[in-house]
């Protein structure tokens, strides 16, 4: 264990926790405004990336396949949202998992029709597959560290739009207080639309971005759901705050857990048990985090007012 | 004893399951006895969770949970050949209920999406724990080493002997939940959900009863597992797969939440659907996630409204 | 003077710049039926739901029968002896009458952990229930669901299940709210029946219920406690009559 492997992992923690913060983001916000749960947020991150490599591969530019993939998820989010979602505001949390549980059936299918069940490969173009040097001792992956920083320049550019921006206010106003809001004449309806289709667009570019490093396959997205949803219960729900905090602290630990805690039993325990059990405990170590979490803070770390 | 609807349903189920194993092999299709044994082990875990969402309001994306370690506590047992069935199946509930005291000591406190969100990533959890455990299987899972044995009492390799055990213990489980939700405590559980901050007001409070129900209803799901196990002969952590707990609870919502027998019916129609569309395509989940979302949408009393008028009344 | 019932010292909240409550101070003997009022804004949600439990004051204490429950919850109240109706009527609406009292009852009657006997068919929660529907002016109303009840029925019915516990104290919070004339009488003799028996917070705005039932008044201004007095002392004092009763 030396210090280039633990700064190699220490960003790529940071790496699956930008990933993470695009998905939770857009949940968050979906949640914390609309008061709607959408299970199928993964499925807008698997149609991100299809859609990137699918226009890489016509335009012969990644920049261009992701650039492009963005308003295309954010079309696909805003048809879901009128067509199947607009009744369910007024319904309970149950009502929406399920329907939205019927939406992630219907997009693996979809999918899987389109562009068959295998999974798509890609590879990075060449101006980006370089690694970036740290001194001598110590290099990492372009392409890494430009997903991170997209990631912080999506952070901070969200935290001006909510914080700074009159669309902000409307959008923090809508969490508190719809029918006022919607008397002051702002169409709420127009409001919700593009919320969704911007949540889905974050969960799209998050898609996009990792398609040619990860594997692009139907059910991508369901996982990596899941992880949003431990970054949203440790973060806290409604909060922009919670989910940066929450996504880096799980990205972190997920990465360094599978990293390093299979050797660091080995030193406690016997190598055979430590090859068995330490595998196993890193893939639980986010739960059992979220566990440790709640038990202390309920609502997470830095839950929104209100809720 | 009043003869409502809901009995008189219940007697007309029971008397139709018990009819089909003679009524498939005159037809020819001992097929059928396989996918309705299915049908009731689901429908037992269908409602267990029925327990806690219908009466309870707690809406559990993590009921799959239970049905794994059912079924993994009856395999793991095997392998150390531990095959004796009553032992198996003790282990298979109270490991189960232990589980649910776990997560449910912190999910209940919750509720809500949170509630939702919390129990489905544990269910994510045990799923990955299953996929690491090589010696048991992993990813790709492994052989049942030896059915569930009792002696000479019953023959779990006999299709239509394993078949009339789990209709009974099906029947058994749905008067066991009725008998909870009209009891002291399934009262308690109701009226929490109902009305939480009046049954505070009261001086009630509900953390406690309703973290008894939750380990009730994973224990009785536990039991389905180890059933499910021994149906299916094959444990693979795909049991625990959190979109199976979306099908548990789709069988609830099918059938009409907090009747009891309804996700009976529920599990009956969502897996014979599923079976006749796998057939017909193998892109059968294009058809059926629609259709899912065309229930929650449409239907959502679920087939128990169609049935009887107005919600459950234990 | 005996030791009261109930005693709260400098209770206090704020919301932001908003003093709620502001160092109240509140003394309710055994057997009296002391009612608090005062104008709207003055702060009587708020103070209701820091007695009630529902909401932890800033600063200050409330010992009830010597005890310290400033921390308490809801529920430990109501198991202490403290039972509460709700200003916005709140019942079980699936359950009928009956069973909304006797859900009140076995709250009372030990732990509710009992899985087997049906709670519907049990002598001992049925019949107590039964009772005091029949003493707030139910008892023909019993198998009716709460939904179905005429709203002055259903505050009836509060005023039930907060008797079926057995208190010690009652904390009613207006009582009356959204009740015709026929029917707030019908209330008030409720009510004046359990006087003396019962001891009894009333929150009102309906001066007539108050000053035919209460013993004691203490008006609330701005979240302080500007007075408090029988009904003739309250009439008579000037700052009462400038802050609230001038306004009539």
């Amino acid at each position: 264990m030396n210090l280039q492997l633990v700064l190699e992992q220490v960003l790529n923690g940071a790496q699956l926790g930008v990933t993470l913060f695009l998905m939770a983001a857009g949940l968050t916000l979906i949640f914390g405004i609309m008061n709607l749960v959408n299970l199928a947020h993964g499925s807008f991150y698997m149609v991100g990336a299809y859609l990137a490599v699918t226009f890489y591969h016509w335009t012969g530019s990644l920049v261009l396949g992701v650039l492009l993939a963005l308003p295309a998820t954010m079309l696909v989010g805003v048809v879901i949202e009128v067509i199947a979602l607009r009744t369910l505001y007024q319904r309970d949390h149950l009502d929406q998992v399920l329907a939205t549980f019927g939406l992630i059936l219907f997009f693996n299918e979809l999918i899987a029709i389109v562009w068959g069940r295998v999974g798509l490969y890609t590879n990075l173009p060449d101006w980006l597959s370089g690694t970036v040097q740290f001194g001598e001792a110590f290099g990492y992956p372009l392409y890494r560290l430009v997903i991170i920083a997209v990631g912080v320049g999506v952070a901070a550019a969200l935290w001006y739009l909510v914080a700074r921006t009159r669309l902000g206010m409307l959008v923090r106003a809508g969490a508190s207080n719809r029918t006022m809001v919607a008397a002051l004449g702002v169409n709420i309806r127009l409001l919700y639309t593009l919320v969704f289709g911007f949540g889905a667009a974050l969960a799209g570019l998050a898609g996009a971005m990792a398609a040619p490093i990860y594997s692009v396959q139907p059910g991508m997205g369901d996982p990596v759901l899941i992880q949003a949803f431990v970054v949203i219960a440790i973060g806290g729900i409604g909060s922009i705050r919670g989910a940066l905090a929450g996504a880096l602290i799980v990205g972190m630990v997920d990465t360094l857990g599978r990293a390093f805690l299979k050797p660091a039993l080995a030193t406690l325990i016997s190598p055979p048990a430590a090859q068995s059990a330490g595998p196993a405990l890193a893939s639980m170590l986010i739960y059992l985090l979220m566990a440790a979490v709640l038990a202390l803070r309920p609502e997470g770390l830095f839950p929104a007012r209100g809720h | 004893m009043r003869f409502g609807r809901r009995r008189i349903a219940l007697i007309a189920l029971v008397l139709l399951l018990a009819a089909a194993p003679p009524v498939a092999v005159l037809v020819g299709q001992p097929f059928y006895v396989d996918l309705l044994r299915r049908v009731m082990i689901f429908a037992i875990a269908a409602v267990s969770l029925d327990l806690i969402l219908g009466y309870g309001g707690m809406v559990s994306f993590g009921h799959a949970a239970y049905l794994g370690v059912g079924a993994y506590a009856v395999t793991i047992l095997a392998v150390y050949g531990v095959n004796d069935g009553l032992l198996q199946w003790a282990v298979a509930i109270g490991a189960a209920m232990l589980l649910a005291l776990a997560i449910g000591a912190i999910s209940v406190r919750t509720s809500g999406i949170y509630f939702i969100m919390i129990t489905l990533a544990f269910t994510q959890m045990l799923y990955y724990l299953g996929i690491s455990l090589d010696v048991y299987g992993g990813d790709n899972g492994m052989r049942l080493p030896m059915r569930s044995q009792f002696g000479g009492l019953i023959d779990l390799g006999n299709g239509t002997q394993f078949y009339y055990l789990v209709l009974g213990l099906l029947v058994l489980v749905v008067l066991l939940v009725r008998r909870l939700a009209g009891s002291r405590f399934g009262m308690v559980i109701r009226a929490a959900k109902s009305n939480e901050a009046r049954t505070r007001a009261i001086g009630l409070s509900p953390y406690r009863y309703r973290l008894a129900a939750f380990v009730i209803a994973g224990g009785i799901c536990g039991l389905a597992g180890a059933l499910l196990i021994n149906h299916t002969a094959y444990l693979t952590p795909d049991i625990m797969h959190w979109t199976r707990s979306g099908d548990i609870l789709f069988m609830v919502i099918l059938g009409g939440i907090g009747s009891t027998v309804g996700p009976v019916f529920g599990a009956l129609v969502l897996l014979v659907l599923e079976n006749a569309l796998s057939n017909w395509t193998e892109h059968w989940q294009i058809i059926l996630g629609p259709l899912l979302v065309l229930v929650v949408l449409f239907a959502r009393r679920g087939l128990a409204s169609l049935l009887w008028r107005g919600e459950e009344d234990a | 003077m005996p030791e009261p019932l109930l005693e709260v010292r400098g209770l206090s909240k704020s919301f932001g710049a908003l003093r709620a409550t502001d160092e109240v101070l509140l003394d309710v003997l055994e057997g009296e039926t002391h009612a608090i009022i005062g104008p709207n804004g003055a702060g009587k949600t708020t103070l209701i739901s820091q007695l009630a439990g529902d909401l932890r004051p800033d600063a200050g204490r409330i010992r009830f029968a010597g005890e310290d429950i400033t921390v308490l919850d809801a529920a430990t109240r109501s198991r202490r002896g403290f039972a509460r109706s709700f200003q916005i009527t709140s019942v079980y609406r699936d359950f009928t009458a009956l069973d909304n009292v006797a859900l009140a009852v076995q709250a009372h009657a030990g732990h509710s952990f009992r899985f087997w006997r049906p709670a519907r068919s049990d002598a001992e929660l049925r019949a107590p229930a039964r009772a005091v529907l029949e003493q707030v002016g139910l008892g023909a109303r019993a198998d009716v669901p709460a939904a179905n009840l005429a709203h002055g029925e259903q505050r009836q019915l509060e005023i039930a299940m907060a008797i079926a516990t057995r208190p010690r104290l009652l904390l009613l919070d207006e009582p009356v709210a959204g009740m015709g004339a026929e029917e707030s009488q019908r209330m008030v003799r409720l009510l004046t029946g359990l006087k003396g028996r019962e001891t009894m917070i009333l929150v009102e705005h309906d001066m007539d219920a108050v000053f035919t039932l209460a013993d004691r008044i203490s008006v609330l201004v701005y979240g302080r406690i500007i007075a408090t007095g029988t009904a003739a002392e309250i009439r008579a004092n000037p700052e009462v009559r400038a802050a609230y009763l001038g306004e009539d």
